[in-house]
């Protein structure tokens, strides 16, 4: 997997590129991380658009970013979420913490 | 459930991660001779990947096991797999299915096993403690 760092008009935008399994996101969360220490955005747009697969390993990343974000008081938005994406963060009610696209 | 058995490939790999990819790909193209549709094939992936990831983190937290898959093609155009290992094992198969469940920390978010069964249909999860677990799934593919 690849991530790709952004400016967008609300701030900073991640891009996943990829397959987000756990191999992957152990490196690419640590990765963001560190970014999100140096450039502390208070707005995080997550963009999924790029993604072919993604399990279970993602629902943690996002829960992760989530609370980081909202830890520094920002907001985490997700976008372009692929159906098989939608599919895993629905299950485990990621919604109901994260605004994702309709 | 006794189905005469049209292929098999079985395949042991190390539990390193990088292996999680290699083998859902696997389970892919052995699928394809079902001619899945894309959804299918995503979902047979998904668990693939689920089940594999948790012999890599839960089974062998600190050491490099073997993983077995075996991919069963069954007539009535039904997938079977199994993913076994000789890792850990678990205490209370109930509570681990249960979603949300997990004793992975903040990496993890329990939602493995209910993924699994709800995107096969069919799971179930063998386990002796320190012996090591077996989990199997099924399901029926193609437009007939
Ligand atoms: N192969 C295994 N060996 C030992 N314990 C396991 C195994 N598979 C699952 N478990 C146990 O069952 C729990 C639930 O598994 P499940 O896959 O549902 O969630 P998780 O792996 O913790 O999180 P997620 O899959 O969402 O990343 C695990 O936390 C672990 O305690
Ligand atoms: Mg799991």
């Amino acid at each position: 997997m690849r991530v790709e760092y952004k400016t967008n008009h609300r701030g900073t935008e991640v891009v996943l590129w990829g397959e987000l399994d756990h191999h992957a996101a152990r490196t690419a969360l640590a990765e963001i991380h560190a970014w999100l220490d140096q450039t502390m955005p208070m707005h995080l747009t997550l963009n999924m658009a790029r993604l072919s697969f993604m399990d279970s390993s993602g629902i943690a990343l996002v829960l992760s970013l989530y609370k980081r974000m909202a830890a520094l008081g920002g907001i985490l938005e997700i976008t372009d979420l692929p159906p098989f994406a939608r599919r895993i963060l629905k299950a485990a009610g990621v919604e109901k913490l994260v605004s994702i696209p309709a | 459930m006794k189905k005469k058995i049209l292929n098999t490939l079985k395949l042991s790999f190390p539990s390193r991660s990088a292996n999680e990819a290699l083998a859902r790909s696997i389970a892919a193209a052995f699928v394809s001779q079902l001619d899945p549709t894309m959804e299918e094939l995503c979902d047979v992936k998904t668990a693939v990947s689920e089940a594999v990831t948790n012999a890599v983190v839960h089974a062998y937290p600190d050491r490099v096991g073997t993983i077995e898959m075996t991919l069963r093609l069954l007539e009535g155009g039904e997938i079977d797999i199994s993913v076994r290992d000789k890792g850990r094992g678990i205490e209370n198969i109930d509570l681990a299915r249960t979603p949300t469940y997990t004793t992975g920390g903040a990496d993890r978010s329990g939602m493995g096993f209910t993924i699994m069964e709800s995107f096969m249909g069919y799971l179930r999860v063998l386990s002796t403690p320190g012996r090591g677990t077996s989990v199997r799934m099924r399901k029926k593919l193609g437009h007939e």
